[in-house]
């Protein structure tokens, strides 16, 4: 049966030089001197360090733990020694560091004790810890904790879950590996997840130059006897692997920028990440290895199964690096980032170290104007036009460039790969976003700098208003007691035969001090022990039941009944 | 620092400006044909001027002089100035279009991608403006020789009323128009009678009608190169067969058939290569429809109610000025924007 497959606009078709590391099949890679397992390996929380310099540890014990919802743990890739908790370089463009663990491995690769978990008896939010703590996070690239997308939405059942195997990335062959080797163990992996989603349907979409990787899977599929699993060959042209592409040729659906799938009914993974929950559920591994794909300027592109935390020259040695070599670049050549150092660690993103030269990839030719011939719209997955948000991204124009949904940008490299004038439209756009969310940062910073400098003066304000209003309401008080002890001065004063004198201005004055130095003395006394200190536990209750009664009988004075009676509701 | 992509495909302005340029050679050849070989000798006048000019200002403005002339743009400006212009124009006539094309209407703008105006379109109508008798003389298929021309266009004197005529579209007019009035010599002449006489062709005017299909073919092959979209050549032939059709349906005796507009002057060079400029056109696909639409409608009207012998050009520079107004207002929806 053929199924309806649905077109994304633009895309385009660049060399696939995917053949040449698909020949040999995966390879173990021996242990590194050293791994250097960064502990930020996934989108949000920096997972903290649960191991010291000096401790032991098993292959697979958990070194950093989760930090809150959106963070995934990380583990120990092999037995060994921890070295160091430091900052490290991380695989990143930029060069900078993160808390990375290094562990020395003692050549056992011992594992620990290893927790299977029963998918189909475990409670839903138990299996989506149980993901959190074994690591488990998108290996397409993304590494978004995967335990966060295993919900299904509102509805509580899913219609279609797609699996990703497009890999549309020039030079990558990892998934393609993958599902030609371990299918039906990454089958195991995908019931699991259609389980947690309750998914009507499961795609799998794989581009169509991958005949003996659907093949497997089919094969798989019908081993299963699984029904409502179907391996999809989609047209081959890039990016159909992202994400919201490859959802748009199964099921049609165009998923917003900023909108869940699933309040489409449909969720997407990757084929690794399949496997890795396999991993995890049916033999308790968590996620400390990964395919990588070694391949361009080597010898012998290959497949590898690497720990994470190795080196990657360490791998590169193994397929061997020709001659000038001046770059790794980790992913393909349209997404892929420069490697900051030669010896920088694989980590859960790392589908394929790509070792770049002059000669393979050589530096573009000199970028000229803008002609707006419209070939990056063309090509563009996302339906923009990137010679307009390029225009007003370069006037540093962002509000315009917004207009145009810079935002809705996947940075896929369509539009740079066309460009007639050798525009590096997507640095542009990188540079945009980066200058926008700074811009956001300082105006939330301002705005909230601001709020904190109104309350104050605010608070101050009031609480000068309240101390005043006290000090009223206490003078008011004072005055009328001043007042009755006056009249009653007054008349203790006409039985002794002066003349009764209306307190003056002076004489108020005067009885303000005085009850002032009088409630002076009175707290002064109240200092010192009370004669009932001494009482004993018994005399101590009473007097205490008394006091209480003179509280009630003082806020509730007898002639005001506490409640008002129902029947003076008119 | 270089970021991704690393892989590029080999596509440049180069080689984009060099198809187009090749896509003109068949109409060139067809009018080389018919109408001698001063085309050539105006192509070569205004690219040598065209050079001179954009090297001059790059290096005024300090701009690498090689990589810009070696984009080829302002081959093409010159080559489709020479094209619009009349044959037998006088060399310095040529030249300074030209040179008011590239310095002032590109160069003085921003240079290359810069420019809102059509250059080669800017130029044809500020010397139309300027040189209305010269611009206006066309010598019809096979009158002149080669002598004769290279001699009109270095020479000084022009005895020129008497060896040239007006191009069919102007001699359609006034013959037509003479034709309305009932003091004319020509009163009661129709359309279809006109058509047969010398000057004109099957459909078009002689010899002018073989260099339209050179350029049909030479667009049709930038279509199929990617070059150009469909959305400009078919909109403006479509809206001036629409156009020319309505009033031709409703009184075929005074106006000339929509073919004839088709197949006449500029419209199959301002169809596949002067409106899809893409620097100073519209870019979205419904856009570029409107765009060439009100071009074409604006060129009917101009050459049948206007007095200029073409109205291509003021057509284009009118529909220039509204190309940021309907680049904006016509925006695709983005992914998952889209109305089902």
């Amino acid at each position: 049966m053929l199924r309806k497959l649905f077109n994304f606009h633009g895309g385009v078709k660049p060399a696939t030089h995917k053949e040449e590391s698909t020949l040999s099949p995966i390879a173990p890679v021996p242990l590194p001197d050293r791994l250097v397992i960064p502990l930020h390996q996934s989108v949000g929380g920096h997972p903290r360090p649960l191991v010291q310099p000096g401790d032991r540890v098993f292959k697979g014990q958990r070194i950093g733990a989760a930090d809150g919802s959106l963070s995934s743990a990380v583990h120990a890739s092999t037995s060994g020694l921890v070295r160091d908790v430091v900052p490290a370089v991380m695989p990143h463009t930029s060069g900078l560091t993160t808390l990375s663990v290094i562990i020395e491995p003692d050549g056992d690769d011992r594992w620990g004790e290893l927790e299977r978990v029963n998918f189909r008896s475990t409670p839903p939010d138990e299996l989506r810890d149980f993901l959190r703590d074994a690591g488990i996070v998108g290996l397409g690239g993304a590494v978004f904790p995967s335990h966060l997308k295993l919900k299904p939405g509102k509805e509580g059942a899913l219609q279609t879950l797609v699996i990703n195997g497009a890999e549309c990335e020039p030079f990558i062959t990892c998934d393609d590996m993958l599902m030609r080797e371990r299918a039906g163990d990454m089958l195991k992996g995908i019931i699991a997840m259609r389980h947690m989603l309750q998914a009507r349907e499961v795609l799998i979409g794989i581009e169509d130059n991958k005949p003996q990787a659907i093949a497997a899977v089919q094969a798989a599929i019908a081993a299963s006897g699984e029904t409502g699993i179907e391996a999809v060959a989609i047209p081959t042209r890039y990016p159909a692997g992202g994400a919201k592409q490859l959802i748009r040729v199964l099921t049609g659906i165009e998923v917003p920028h900023g909108r869940r799938s699933t309040d489409f009914g449909v969720q997407c993974f990757n084929v690794g990440t399949a496997y890795s929950i396999f991993e995890a559920l049916e033999r308790g591994r968590p996620l400390i290895s990964r395919i990588v794909t070694v391949a361009g300027n080597v010898d012998a592109p290959r497949n590898y199964e690497v720990l994470i935390g190795t080196p990657m020259d360490h791998v590169v040695r193994l397929a061997g690096a020709r001659a000038g070599t001046d770059r790794y670049i980790m992913g393909g050549p349209m997404m892929g980032a420069r490697m900051p150092a030669f010896d920088v660690p694989v980590v859960k993103a790392t589908n394929c170290i790509l070792v770049g030269s002059p000669a393979l990839f050589p530096p573009p030719p000199p970028e000229m104007p803008c002609i707006r011939c419209g070939e990056c719209a063309k090509a563009c997955p996302a339906d923009l036009a990137p010679f307009e948000m390029y225009w007003h991204s370069r006037a540093k124009n962002f509000g315009k460039a917004q207009e145009y949904h810079l935002f809705d940008c996947i940075e896929c490299g369509c539009c740079s790969f066309v460009c007639p004038s050798h525009i590096p439209l997507v640095d542009y756009f990188r540079f945009s976003k980066s200058e926008i969310w700074a811009r956001e940062r300082e105006k939330e910073a301002a705005d909230t700098a601001r709020d904190r400098f109104e309350f104050k003066n605010f608070r101050q304000e009031r609480e000068k208003q309240e101390k005043a209003e006290k000090l009223a309401a206490k003078a008011a008080a004072t005055r009328e007691k001043v007042g009755a002890d006056g009249s009653a001065a007054g008349a203790a004063a006409a039985s002794s035969g002066t003349a009764p004198a209306k307190p003056s201005g002076d004489d108020a004055k005067r009885a303000l001090i005085e009850a002032a130095m009088e409630k002076a003395r009175q707290q002064k006394a109240q200092v010192q022990p009370k004669n009932t200190d001494a009482a004993t536990p018994a005399v101590q209750a009473e007097i205490a039941a008394i006091e209480a009664r003179r509280q009630v009988s003082a806020t509730h004075p007898t002639d005001a009944p506490p409640d008002r009676p129902p029947s003076s509701g008119a | 620092m270089i970021n991704s992509p690393f892989v590029r495909k080999p596509a440049s302005v180069q080689s984009v400006m060099l198809q187009v340029l090749l896509a003109l050679v068949p109409g060139i050849a067809a009018y080389a044909w018919f109408f001698g070989p001063g085309i050539l000798v105006q192509i070569a006048l205004a690219t040598a001027a065209a050079l001179a000019g954009e090297a001059a200002v790059l290096a005024i403005r300090g701009k690498p002089v090689a990589l810009f002339l070696g984009d080829l743009s302002a081959i093409v400006t010159a080559w489709l100035i020479a094209l619009t212009f009349p044959p037998i124009a006088p060399w310095w006539l040529t030249v300074t279009g030209t040179l008011l094309a590239i310095v002032i209407v590109k160069q003085l703008y921003g240079g290359l991608g810069q420019n809102p105006f059509n250059p080669a379109m800017a130029a044809f109508c500020l010397m139309i403006v300027a040189y209305p008798a010269l611009m206006s003389q066309w010598p019809a298929a096979g009158q002149l020789d080669a002598g004769t021309q290279l001699e009109l266009i270095f020479g000084g004197a022009r005895q020129i009323d008497a060896i040239t005529g007006a191009t069919p579209l102007d001699a359609l007019r006034t013959a037509l128009r003479g034709a309305a009035d009932p003091a004319s010599t020509l009163h009661g002449l129709r359309a279809a009678q006109l058509m047969d006489g010398p000057a004109f062709g099957l459909i078009g005017g002689h010899g002018g009608e073989w260099v339209a299909l050179g350029y049909l073919l030479g667009g049709l092959w930038l279509l199929q190169r990617r070059i150009i979209t469909w959305h400009i050549p078919l909109a403006f032939c479509a809206a001036l067969f629409a156009a020319a059709g309505l009033l031709w349906a409703l009184k075929p005796e005074g106006f000339a058939s929509p073919l004839f507009h088709l197949a006449s002057g500029g419209a199959m060079l301002g169809a596949f290569f002067i409106l899809t400029d893409p620097v100073s056109g519209a870019t979205t696909a419904r856009g570029k429809l409107l765009f060439a639409a009100g071009a074409a409608v604006l060129t009917y009207v101009i050459r049948v109610f206007g007095a200029y012998p073409d109205g291509i050009a003021f057509a284009t520079l009118l529909m220039n000025i509204c190309v940021p107004l309907i680049d904006m207002k016509t925006q695709a929806p983005v992914f998952g924007h889209k109305k089902d």
